[in-house]
């Protein structure tokens, strides 16, 4: 199993932190992981992105120019990665602020309005860890259990008391995703 | 108990170094390295090795300080991104002068001047040429994995005391930023003072004592005649590490047609290549340089014999293509494909780049 995934979005959005969390599920999971940031001069507001693969194998290269899944977070990614998707692949993306919705007809796209449900939840920070639910559960690479494993090794101590809220959000991420027909 | 952490390759350089006893750090924040003194900062090994961390006034001051902590026979080290290697290569020919050990890392963005925090390779020459004046060279290792970033740097120490030679590890912006499992060495000690005089007491400036001569640290030698002798010295040692020292993975490379030569996050790129290539039935192999200098030559030379073209993969315009042509000598076609100014090539491209030099037309 390789699993090559792009997640693209605003600085802010929680990108690289969902990336980050991905990629330590995976190693609870005794997977080989690579997580490959694009890191710029620009912090919140600017577009930021991160590559991370998950493999039962050695991973080659980091960088990629296809990927199996993207989670795409605003239009600035979708205008770029849309076409980045290998045929067959996964493509996830939030409808808040996107004016021009995927058009491919050989991926299969799911929309999950996680700005929305953040929201409604109150709680803007949750926001990554809600799409991460909705990814998860159209494709459950990695367990639940080492999902928290890799939330607790991610967050440093002081915040572990947010895990709860954070498995709450993964959850309600799995109820919301709606495949787009 | 395998202790497995997920860290970035600048991190892991920071752990890697308080590991193996190193006693000194002095550095100058840079993108796309500050993570190298943020981790040691956070780390706070002085409070556990002893090993100083001290963020100097300048990039000049930090490559000074290693002068002056090598020349007592310390384990002492940099690092820094390019623009920043470009302000120490003063220092750095000094050390190589004095001939003393010491480690810079290079966490390579894209230039020339100021350039940009992207990831580049574009200091090859710098570093495997000399850099600063004078005929010296550095020992110089090219990780391609966040295991290796830290792995290197005790094996850089390691032969940079063995040569009494500055080494660097050149990395760049994918390798330093990007996040791996690594496995950590567990914790060696400093050495001792007791340690340093016993071992380098022969050189270092450790303190004179009675019984034995001045130790001098110097570059300088208004003597022709004693400087040429000196510079022959150098190059003999220089011969010795391309003859002992050459270091380097070759990937797929039993049946290959086609060879790519690509170092650090180039050849992570090129090793997906050889898989593309290969489910399209084409004959690829990689040969990695783990050394730059010395230079793999000889493996270079070997596999050109049984291939019909070679392509050197590089982040920058065209650098080790010239030592890959001079190791080939002409026996077989070299090419070099390359992407520069902070682009990272993707592995289809370089594919294509194979295609187009040597199966088309």
């Amino acid at each position: 199993m390789t699993e090559e995934i792009i997640i693209a979005g605003f600085g802010g959005q929680g990108v690289l932190s969902m990336g980050k969390i991905l990629a330590y599920s995976g190693v609870m999971q005794d997977l080989e992981v690579s997580w490959m940031p694009s890191y710029g001069p620009e912090m919140r507001g600017g577009t930021a992105n991160v590559t991370v693969i998950l493999s039962d194998d050695k991973i080659s290269s980091p960088v990629l120019h296809e990927y199996d899944t993207a989670i795409i977070l605003n239009q600035q990614s979708m205008d770029k990665f849309e076409s980045h998707v290998k045929p067959g692949g996964i493509l996830i993306y939030d409808g808040n602020g996107i004016t021009h919705h995927p058009t491919r007809k050989d991926i299969t796209i799911y929309r999950i309005d996680a700005t929305e449900e953040a929201a409604r939840m109150r709680s803007a920070k949750t926001f990554n860890m809600i799409v991460l639910g909705g990814y998860l559960k159209v494709n459950p690479v990695v367990k639940m259990e080492n999902v928290i494993k890799g939330l607790k090794k991610s967050l440093p101590e002081r915040h572990h008391h947010l895990i709860p809220m954070n498995e709450k959000a993964i959850n309600r991420g799995m109820e919301i995703i709606n495949k787009v027909e | 108990m395998r202790e497995l952490k997920l860290m970035k390759g600048n991190e892991a350089i920071a752990e890697a170094a308080i590991r193996c006893g190193t006693d000194g750090y002095f550095g100058y924040p840079i993108t796309p390295q500050s993570e190298v003194m943020e981790t040691l900062m956070a780390e706070q090994p002085w409070k556990t090795t002893g090993m100083v961390v001290l963020q100097a006034e300048s990039e000049i001051a930090s490559i000074n300080m290693v002068y002056g902590g090598a020349g007592c026979g310390k384990k002492v080290m940099t690092s820094s991104s390019s623009p920043g290697i470009s302000l120490m290569q003063e220092g750095l020919t000094y050390i190589a002068g004095a001939e003393l050990p010491c480690v810079v890392v290079n966490v390579v963005r894209g230039g020339p001047g100021l350039g940009t925090i992207q990831p580049a390779q574009s200091d090859y020459f710098q570093a495997v040429k000399g850099g600063g004046h004078g005929d010296y060279k550095l020992i110089t290792l090219a990780p391609a994995s966040v295991q290796e970033m830290a792995d290197f740097v005790e094996l850089a120490f390691d032969l940079a005391f063995k040569y009494r030679n500055p080494a660097m590890i050149l990395s760049d912006g994918v390798i330093g930023q990007m996040m791996e499992k690594v496995e950590l060495k567990p914790q060696k000690p400093r050495m001792t003072e007791e340690e340093i005089i016993e071992k380098y007491g022969d050189w270092a400036t450790t303190g004179k004592t009675r019984n034995r001569n001045r130790n001098i640290i110097t570059s300088v030698e208004l003597s022709s005649e004693n400087m040429e002798n000196f510079n022959h010295k150098l190059q003999a040692k220089y011969k010795k590490m391309q003859e002992e020292e050459v270091r380097y993975e070759s990937i797929n490379c039993d049946d290959a047609e086609y060879l790519l030569v690509a170092y650090g996050s180039s050849a992570r790129i090129c090793q997906k290549t050889v898989e593309l290539a290969r489910a399209q039935g084409i004959k690829v192999g990689l040969l990695r340089p783990i050394t730059l200098f010395p230079f793999p030559e000889k493996p270079i030379h070997e596999l050109a014999k049984q291939t019909k073209g070679i392509l050197s993969v590089e982040m920058s315009a065209g650098q080790m293509v010239e030592d890959v042509k001079l190791s080939v000598n002409g026996i077989t076609p070299v090419e070099h494909y390359g992407r520069f100014g902070g682009i990272i090539p993707s592995p289809a491209e370089v594919l294509e780049a194979l295609k187009s030099n040597f199966l088309e037309g």
